[in-house]
């Protein structure tokens, strides 16, 4: 593991923040299993080191776009396990009133503008979080979190020009889990990934996306960086996917093996790194991690039985929230 | 009153409201030291500096997507699209993100921003260069979409738009950036979903948008010389669209012809039509007539591209044959 001079109550909360995205994960997972949620979802487990590394180095009011692999950011971000189920379930307690679901989850509290369900799709919205962040001459810093298959998307290229022109405050930040959708992604990206953004004179690295602390420790080198104007930055997060491209895809061995799969899990889990690095470094016991396991486990089990037995919208919600400041875009007097 | 073009009552609404609200800034192509190749901004960056009239590379899906962050996070950017016939290139970041975002997000996001663009045919520009899109960013849910007719809705409009806490679509004709109309110094807004009845009548309505406002105005001149009087009216913005004037103008006249620049298939003018049918059926003498752009690429020849758009002769010899009962059994 990458060192770093991070306090013992920062290497807990990092820890125990991917276990919750896995623990949320896999529970959302069952739901899906067990038919009791509405639609699909795109896991993110395996990336853990990716969302919690990056977040933990910002702070509230730094912002984050996110994609249709999104719980992963929206808990590292500070979201809260009753509203995400409640919000995936369609529920009116979730973020989004059970608008969005699952791919536009958001938590503007939190700073996280949304999932976005368009691959590529939050580019331009990231680029213009840091815009206005420049303009107000604020230091807040805009991470927009994006996939390998994404960076096929003109859009950014377009975005990266105006924000190495303009010197803005965001950090492209690439996950790369190996495959796009249901694709290698070395059967879609022709040369380097962090070359593309060299091309534009922003400063890029490819770091070990499984390395929590690696991840950390360079991001909250760029974020105060790119707070003093530095910006922007571009990030390549070699990482992997453990399920599929939605929990639906299943029998995934035409596009990839088992045996590369098992592989990951096995040899580069980070949650199983970064827990076996705190024992060693004696930042925790293992009966202290696995009670804070225990106890995340149970937070999601309250949350997912709040969320099942939590009310569905009034009918009446179908068309408000069309339109800011008016209640109901279909009633007469607006139609 | 004083008069001034269709151009300078769009930068005076722009300027108006950049001094009162510093997170208003506009932002595309050659809009700072240029102005925009209609030179609808000149003078602008002069007073506002290029930190808020920004000029972007030529790279619309980019600067648009930027500008929906940016509403989405505490400013108004006014969106200079060079031509409306771009609008196929930010339809995801106009219709996938800024339209639905305060949906999706359960009404606790919205993305305050104005996309300033254009439409119009016969300024021999051809087919990439002429359109009038305005039907489609209309029928997408979250979308206001104001078509100023004069100069005078041009600024009041404008301002309005930008005031708005939501995305919206302004479309200037191209043709009339230096047509003057009267247009007060004193501050005013029109309301969006406010039609305007800018001829009143009695024997039929013409409904119409844009500089299709002007075409119905013509066609009216011509009709009150044979005895016919037209009413004319222009709706302003078609979402929200005022529905409670039109209707009222076909029950009192019990015919109506809509007229409006875009294609004629499945355009503005089959859905005003459609409501017209809906709603005041049993008040018309006569079927509700569309009157839209043909249902051709703008030609470039001059010969070819007049024929392409309505002119207030083709809609006054369609208000006769209304009139005259002829086309009441019409196929």
């Amino acid at each position: 593991m990458a060192q770093t001079k991070t306090n013992t109550e920062d290497y807990l909360r990092m820890y125990a923040q991917m276990v919750r995205i896995r623990t949320f994960e896999d529970t959302a997972n069952q739901l899906y299993l067990s038919a009791k949620m509405p639609g699909l979802t795109h896991m993110y487990s395996g990336e853990e080191a990716v969302a919690v590394g990056i977040c933990e180095a910002l702070t509230t009011t730094d912002r984050i776009t996110s994609t249709h692999r999104g719980h992963g950011h929206c808990v590292a971000k500070g979201a809260a396990f009753k509203e995400m189920f409640c919000e995936l379930l369609g529920k009116e307690e979730g973020y989004c009133r059970g608008k969005g679901g699952s791919m536009h989850i958001a938590d503007q509290f939190n700073g996280n503008l949304g999932a976005n369900a368009i691959v590529g799709g939050s580019m331009g919205i990231a680029t213009g979080s840091a815009f206005t962040a420049k303009m107000q001459g604020r230091d807040d810093v805009t991470v927009c979190f994006f996939g390998d298959g994404a960076t096929a998307q003109g859009l950014l290229y377009e975005v990266m020009n105006m924000a190495a022109l303009w010197k803005l405050p965001v950090i492209y930040a690439c996950e790369n889990n190996g495959y796009s959708e249901y694709t290698a992604t070395a059967e879609i990206a022709a040369g380097s990934i962090t070359a593309r953004a060299e091309a534009f004179g922003i400063e890029a690295h490819q770091v070990d996306g499984q390395d929590v602390l690696a991840v950390n420790t360079l991001t909250q080198d760029l974020v105060a960086r790119a707070r003093k104007g530095e910006g922007p930055f571009f990030l390549e997060l070699m990482t992997y996917r453990y399920h599929g491209h939605h929990v639906g895809d299943i029998n995934r061995e035409y596009y990839r093996s088992k045996d590369e799969e098992r592989d990951w899990k096995d040899n580069r889990d980070p949650i199983v790194k970064f827990r076996g690095w705190l024992v060693d470094q004696g930042v925790a016991s293992e009966a202290e991690i696995e009670a804070m396991n225990a106890e995340i486990k149970q937070d999601a089990a309250e949350a997912v039985e709040y969320a099942l037995n939590a009310r569905y919208p009034a009918e009446s919600e179908v068309d408000m929230h069309v339109y800011a400041d008016i209640e109901h875009a279909l009633a007469p007097h607006t139609a | 009153m004083r008069e001034i073009t269709l151009s300078q009552a769009v930068n005076e609404a722009l300027a108006e409201e950049m001094r009162r609200d510093d997170t208003v800034f506009i932002i595309g192509e050659d809009v700072a030291e240029a102005g925009t190749p209609f030179k609808v901004l000149s003078g602008l960056v002069e007073e506002f500096g290029t930190g808020r009239v920004v000029d972007t590379p030529i790279a619309e899906p980019g600067f648009m997507g930027l500008a929906v962050g940016a509403a989405m996070t505490g400013t108004r950017p006014v969106v200079d699209l060079m031509f409306g016939d771009f609008l196929y290139l930010i339809m995801d970041q106009l219709c996938n993100q800024a339209a639905k975002t305060h949906y999706m997000s359960g009404g606790k996001m919205r993305a305050p921003l104005v996309v300033r663009t254009n439409l119009g045919a016969t300024r021999r520009s051809a087919a990439q260069h002429s359109q009038s899109l305005h039907a489609l960013v209309a029928h997408i849910p979250g979308l206001k979409v104001a078509l100023p007719s004069s100069a005078y809705e041009a600024k009041g409009l404008m301002k309005t738009a930008i005031r708005d806490n939501n995305p919206v679509v302004i479309f200037e004709d191209k043709l009339m950036y230096n047509d003057k109309a009267p247009v007060p110094e004193e501050e005013f807004l029109i309301p969006f979903g406010e039609a305007n009845i800018k001829r009143p009548g009695t024997d039929i309505t013409l409904i119409g948008t844009s500089s299709m406002v002007q075409v119905c105005e013509k066609a009216a001149e011509i009709l009150s010389c044979e005895g016919i009087e037209a009413e004319v009216i222009d709706p302003r913005t078609i979402v929200p669209l005022d529905e409670a004037t039109l209707l009222a103008s076909a029950k009192k006249t019990s015919r109506v012809i809509v007229v409006d620049e875009g294609h004629q298939s499945y355009g503005v003018t089959g859905e005003i039509a459609s409501r017209i049918n809906e709603k005041a059926f049993y008040h018309l003498d006569a079927p509700v007539l569309r009157m839209g752009a043909m249902d051709v690429p703008v030609p470039f020849s001059p010969a070819l591209e007049d024929l392409t758009v309505p002119t207030p002769e083709a809609v006054a010899e369609a208000a006769r044959r209304l009139m005259s009962g002829e086309m009441i059994h019409a196929a």
